[in-house]
């Protein structure tokens, strides 16, 4: 039997996190990954260990049609992966539900073909469970997967496919994508993250100086977002982006519950803040007591040094 | 138009869990429990639904144990019109709720569910998506902003770029995410209307749905603990720490 990994381009690149989906459901055995959109079809030929690339060039971005896409052809695989991104959260479930079984959501480790590892509760506890179900429909955390790597040249065949059953109603409108210059925020090797600390949207770009430094992706809490300080999309928690970079520097952020299980898998954390009683220091490698205004061009001033 | 709204009883999310020492699950009993926070969005937006005149009438489902009515007397508080408990000590997962939201859906025919994106004791985010499929409806998951008109709605998605605009016919299924609203709080003179408001029980192995677990759940544990880590004096004394000693700059 064969896994199938719904896939993810942007532009004509193949996202990180799809990499990450794939090199997980390599260990299930062989892989066939599903892209839907025009462009990207060549790149996911030189996914390294794929059997072949399923392509749906006219299907619209639609989890109504992208999930009836998955369920008409399950019958083929025993396993359905995709990265437990907006994307996947969106029609992994849904395909699920078509196929009548159980989806195990935000994997963090594969113990074999039927048993995984996810937590609940906002990271404060790690469910190991094993899935009865005939299909395993699963999204995995790519943090805790390496990407799987793209060869010198296509070599998987690329099939063109479609969805062969009537998809409720519903019509895509458009995206308004943020912009931004920096690392992806859930695949960056150093990410700096502003909280509530920084007070206004305008001290939030004292953290972009140190990010272009270190060539790191900003973040923010929870409450930096609710606050209007920064995007939606920046939000690093249980409610917004996991991300585990090998630095994750929190200035100015208390590090609530939600926010930790965010980003506590990251291999190096640093913690700025005022209060030295902050839950961010207890999880925190190094800590810096003192005001994010001082400390913030002091640490500048130390990497140019 | 009907809204019937989902709503899940949790652990507060204000409160520390606590894996069970025979690492079978997380401390329930004793510990404060509220509505899933999502669900309040939800059931604002219904509320704000129907005081724009989209919505006639707002119907708040939960299914679990007989402790969660209090959950759907905040829920009535807030302003939803009655509440139907579904019945069960059995602990289900998202397939098996979404299968009895379906019987509910069938019965009370709305035009519109909404319900949290996810459920921060479970953290699935999973139930909305399967029951849009098993009503072949479309969705809106993860819903920043709403409006309905003509019979469709349009929502604003939070994507991984941005956020993305789909328009759906209803009938419809949309989850919330933190941005859609601030839920407000019941009043005093509310939370007293609310216990008059009607409340149904229907015991869930009435329904006719298959809720036996797919998922064994082998065990539960606490994460791995991080190393107890060091405070520094100074920006300088940071960053030689992060050069020499964790070498990640």
């Amino acid at each position: 039997m064969t896994t199938l990994v719904l896939i993810e381009a942007e532009g004509a690149s193949i996202k990180k996190a799809s990499l990450s989906a794939v090199a997980a459901a390599r260990v299930f055995g062989a892989v066939d990954v599903l892209l839907v959109g025009a462009e990207g079809a060549q790149e996911a030929a030189r996914i390294e260990g794929i059997t072949r690339v399923l392509h749906a060039d006219s299907t619209p971005p639609l989890a109504e049609c992208i999930a009836a896409l998955i369920a008409d052809r399950a019958a083929q695989y025993d396993h359905i992966v995709s990265a437990a991104t907006a994307y996947g959260k969106n029609i992994l479930p849904r395909a699920a539900g078509l196929l009548d079984v159980q989806p195990i959501t935000e994997v963090i480790e594969i113990i074999d073909a039927d048993t995984f590892v996810r937590p609940i509760y906002a990271g404060n506890a790690l469910a190991t469970v094993r899935s009865r179900d005939a299909i395993k429909v699963l999204t995995v955390r790519n943090a805790n997967f390496e990407a799987a790597k793209l060869g010198e040249t296509a070599s998987a065949p690329i099939e063109s496919v479609s969805a062969a059953v009537e998809i409720p109603d519903a019509r895509f409108v458009g995206i308004a994508l943020t912009h931004s210059d920096r690392p992806e925020l859930e695949t960056a090797r150093v990410v700096i993250s502003g909280g509530r600390g920084l007070k206004d949207a305008e001290n939030f770009k004292l953290l972009e100086p140190i990010a272009d430094r270190l060539g790191a992706a900003i973040g923010a809490s929870r409450a930096a977002v609710d606050a209007g300080f920064a995007p939606n999309e920046m939000q690093v928690g249980q409610t917004g982006k996991i991300v585990a970079p090998d630095l994750y520097i929190a200035v100015g952020l208390s590090g609530a519950i939600q926010h930790l299980a965010g980003m506590k898998d990251s291999r190096v954390i640093v913690a700025i803040n005022m209060d030295p009683e902050a839950p961010i220091f207890g999880v925190a490698d190094y800590g810096l007591v003192g005001d994010l205004f001082e400390v913030l061009p002091q640490l500048q001033a130390a990497l140019e040094a | 138009m009907k809204i019937v709204v989902p709503v899940k009883r949790v652990v507060d999310y204000n409160v520390k869990p606590r894996v069970k020492a025979d690492n079978s699950g997380v401390e329930t009993q004793g510990v404060k429990m509220s509505m899933n926070p999502f669900d309040e969005i939800a059931v604002e937006e219904a509320v704000r639904l129907r005081e724009k005149g989209a919505a006639s009438e707002i119907v708040v489902v939960t299914i679990g144990v007989a402790e969660a009515q209090p959950v759907l007397r905040t829920a009535m508080a807030m302003g939803a019109d009655r509440a139907i408990l579904v019945q069960t000590e059995a602990a289900l997962e998202p397939l098996a709720v979404a299968k009895l939201l379906k019987t509910i859906v069938d019965r009370e025919n709305p035009g519109l569910v909404i319900m949290g994106k996810q459920a921060i004791d479970d953290d699935m985010n999973a139930t909305g998506q399967i029951l849009a499929a098993r009503l072949d409806w479309p969705q809106g998951t993860f819903a920043s902003a709403v409006s309905v008109e003509n019979g469709r709605i349009t929502v604003t998605r939070e994507a991984d770029g941005g956020l993305e605009t789909v328009d759906l016919a209803l009938p419809a299924v949309v989850t919330t995410d933190l941005r859609l609203n601030e839920p407000r709080y019941a009043t005093m003179p509310n939370i007293m209307k609310a216990k008059k408001k009607p409340l149904e029980t229907i015991a869930a192995d009435t329904l006719g749905v298959d809720l036996a677990p797919r998922l064994e759940t082998v065990t539960v544990i606490e994460p791995p603990v991080r190393k107890a880590g060091i405070k520094v004096a100074s920006a300088a004394e940071l960053v030689g720490k992060l050069r020499d000693e964790a070498k990640v700059i």
